[in-house]
């Protein structure tokens, strides 16, 4: 069950590579979220109830809740225009993301340790290297939040790949982490939003050395 | 003492940013200034302690906490004078003034902390108020580098994360789990050599961030331009001893294991590649806010490779980045004054300073001769231990390039510094020129002094305490 779950994340991100909509985006985070909360869900051995409400608030309350509603409150507060408008072609990028995917089951295939579980671990990098090409390839500068959203998925998986029980404190810096810089993120987008016209990272090149 | 010190700052900040009244605000940043003094010389006075697990008083940590103690003194003072000038309104001089005292408490507690993660957390929170730090002026250039910063940052925050997943992973092989630098180096035979590199790439890419090395180091650059220097003046000194921190705790580790000599490689290749791209901007740069803070990253490449080279030059590297803060950090200061004279910091408008501000004119010289680390200059003895130590592991090819690397630094460092000293601004209207008080620039004169007494007559304790610092690591 749970590697259906991978593979359908998987999945995901393909489609993320031939998506067209900002919305589309925005939606496959959302399920991507529901995707970790039912992974992690399973994969608990016993079910501790504050280890469950944490991890209840990461995925399913956080990650599949307020970040795509902020960000689609963001897309329509800045009449942000519909299209993710990518550097590349979708049939590019699709070819790209394979190639991604397939680099990382060669690396994770010559890995040889036990204490890691392959298929996170393929899922885990091609989810974290899929988001540096997202951040690499689109023009928009709410995508790169999106880009950096993915990452954070990534880094999920991983952390699950790993298996290790993390102290509580680790816990919590990870959920200030994901809060925190989102949140910043979100507002300094919104305020990029007010001062320029359109968002493009190509406004943001005006700091110079002379 | 630590939760009690950890808890009062955070009071503070509260009370701060909620308070709109001017004389409640500096009256805060008085008794931040004590608590924050206090707590220095109560961790000197309990050198060695553990305290809430995650805080250990040691070498590395004090040296580092009391010159970030010493720094902070001129820094709330100049940003007393700062906004003051400006005449902010008082929601920005609180914002600013919370985010100020919540900066220094993350990165003291950062410099003390025995466990990567922790340490991770407490750079976390360095990114979060030094963002609201640099976007201070609300504009346009402030939020395109506020941008910048908080999102290279934030991925380099993740960067740290993902090698601290792998470090957990190699030290399953060692059978624990404790991620403390201690149990790390006592383990330190045992753990899994491929994902410790995996793990030493992460976490050294993620830290350059504040650091100020090849990759991550465009962010830190726009973060001092556009943050209020004596802001700047923090970002380009303690918060940088910050990502040395990080780095360097997890190298002492590293270098015990067999891993040592591609850890130097991996090292010494990113700080080279740092001189080489300061020198490159160096070259070109005409905003001089911006060419203090390459000289930053040109002195963090200096600072690694000497931890690279080993030897004496772990030791110089610690006395380097000590001095380095200070000379920095008054630097920055100054810059504040010059700004307030010609109203523009591009080099072709600004110069002729001695005419303007006699004594800000002498810092800046000094800073200069400091900065170079020509003699007097502190900088001067620790640069060339690095240099010896470079030497003696017989990188003499490396040793010629990053001597060919320095001249060029130093003339385009020069050639800058003179305009502005020297050489008069074409077109500049000196009619309605700020008149500065010279005693604004004791502080910088004090910390200008304090790095070269600390460099030509260390007192023993000093020593003593940079011998402890690197005392782990293999000579």
């Amino acid at each position: 069950m749970i590697h259906v779950l991978l593979i359908v994340f998987i999945i995901t991100l393909f489609y993320m590579a031939i998506a067209n909509r900002l919305m589309t985006y925005i939606k496959v985070l959302a399920l991507q979220g529901v995707l970790l909360f039912f992974v992690v869900f399973i994969q608990l051995n016993e079910i501790n109830t504050l280890n469950l409400v944490l991890i209840m608030l990461e995925t399913i309350v956080f990650k599949s809740l307020a970040v795509p509603i902020f960000l689609g409150y963001l897309l329509k507060r800045n009449n942000i225009t519909r299209e993710a408008e990518p550097f590349l072609p979708n049939f590019v990028s699709l070819v790209i993301t394979t190639f991604i995917v397939v680099i990382t089951i060669l690396i994770s295939n010559t890995i040889k340790d036990d204490h890691l579980d392959k298929i996170f671990f393929v899922v885990a990098l091609s989810t974290l290297f899929f988001g540096l090409y997202l951040i690499a390839t689109r023009r928009k500068i709410i995508t790169h939040v999106m880009g950096y959203m993915v990452i954070e998925n990534g880094v999920f998986v991983l952390s699950l790949a790993i298996g290790n029980e993390m102290p509580m404190l680790v816990n919590l810096g990870i959920m200030l982490d994901i809060f925190a810089s989102v949140l910043i993120l979100g507002i300094f987008l919104n305020k990029i939003g007010d001062v320029f016209k359109d968002v493009d990272v190509d406004q943001l090149s005006n700091l110079k050395d002379y | 003492m630590i939760g009690v010190y950890l808890l009062g700052m955070f009071a503070i900040a509260i009370i701060l940013f909620f308070s709109r009244n001017k004389w409640l605000v500096y009256s805060l940043m008085g008794l931040f200034l004590v608590l924050q003094s206090l707590f220095t010389i109560y961790a000197c006075l309990h050198f060695g302690n553990t305290e809430l697990t995650y805080f250990t008083f040691d070498a590395l940590g004090i040296i580092l906490l009391v010159t970030l103690s010493i720094i902070a003194i001129p820094a709330v003072l100049h940003s007393y004078i700062y906004i003051e000038n400006h005449r902010e309104n008082s929601e920005a001089r609180a914002i600013y003034m919370t985010s100020m005292v919540l900066l220094i408490t993350a990165i003291g507690a950062g410099y003390l902390s025995n466990h990567i993660a922790v340490t991770w957390i407490f750079t976390e929170i360095t990114t979060l108020s030094a963002s609201a730090l640099i976007y201070h002026h609300r504009n346009k250039l402030a939020l395109e580098g506020t941008w910048k910063y908080v999102f290279i940052c934030a991925i380099s925050i993740t960067f740290i994360f993902i090698g601290i997943l792998f470090l957990s992973l190699s030290l399953q092989h060692a059978g624990s789990d404790d991620l403390s630098f201690r149990n790390l180096l006592a383990k330190s035979d045992q753990l899994n050599p491929l994902w410790l590199r995996m793990a030493f790439l992460f976490i050294f890419t993620g830290f350059t961030a504040k650091l100020g090395l090849v990759p991550m180091f465009t962010a830190g650059i726009d973060a001092k331009d556009k943050a209020p220097a004596p802001a700047g003046a923090l970002f380009a000194t303690v918060l940088m001893n910050l990502g040395f921190v990080g780095i360097f705790r997890f190298y002492i580790v590293l270098a015990n294991t067999p891993l040592l000599h591609w850890a130097q490689l991996v090292v010494g290749s990113a700080a080279f590649l740092s001189l080489f791209v300061s020198t490159v901007y160096m070259l070109k740069v005409k905003n001089i806010k911006r060419m203090f803070a390459y000289s930053g990253i040109e002195h963090m490449g200096i600072v690694m490779l000497g931890v690279a080279a080993g030897g004496i030059g772990y030791y110089a590297a610690v006395l380097h980045i000590i001095l380095h803060a200070f000379v920095k950090s008054s630097l920055f200061f100054q810059y504040n004054q010059l700004y307030r004279v010609f109203q523009n910091k591009s080099i072709y408008h600004i110069g002729n300073y001695f005419k303007y501000n006699t004594t800000g004119a002498m810092v800046l010289l000094l800073g200069f001769i400091s900065a170079t680390a020509m003699p007097p200059s502190g900088l001067f003895v620790s640069e060339f231990l690095i240099f010896k130590s470079m030497f003696d592991a017989n990188q003499i090819v490396l040793l010629i390039a990053v001597l060919l690397l320095l001249t060029m630094i130093i003339w385009a460092f020069g050639k800058n510094i003179f305009k502005v000293l020297f050489v008069p601004a074409v077109g500049f209207d000196d009619s309605a020129v700020e008149k500065i008080s010279p005693w604004e620039s004791l502080s910088q004169f004090i910390l200008l002094a304090t790095a070269v007494y600390l460099g030509l007559n260390p007192p023993a304790i000093f020593v003593q305490l940079l011998k402890e610092s690197v005392s782990l690591l293999p000579m």
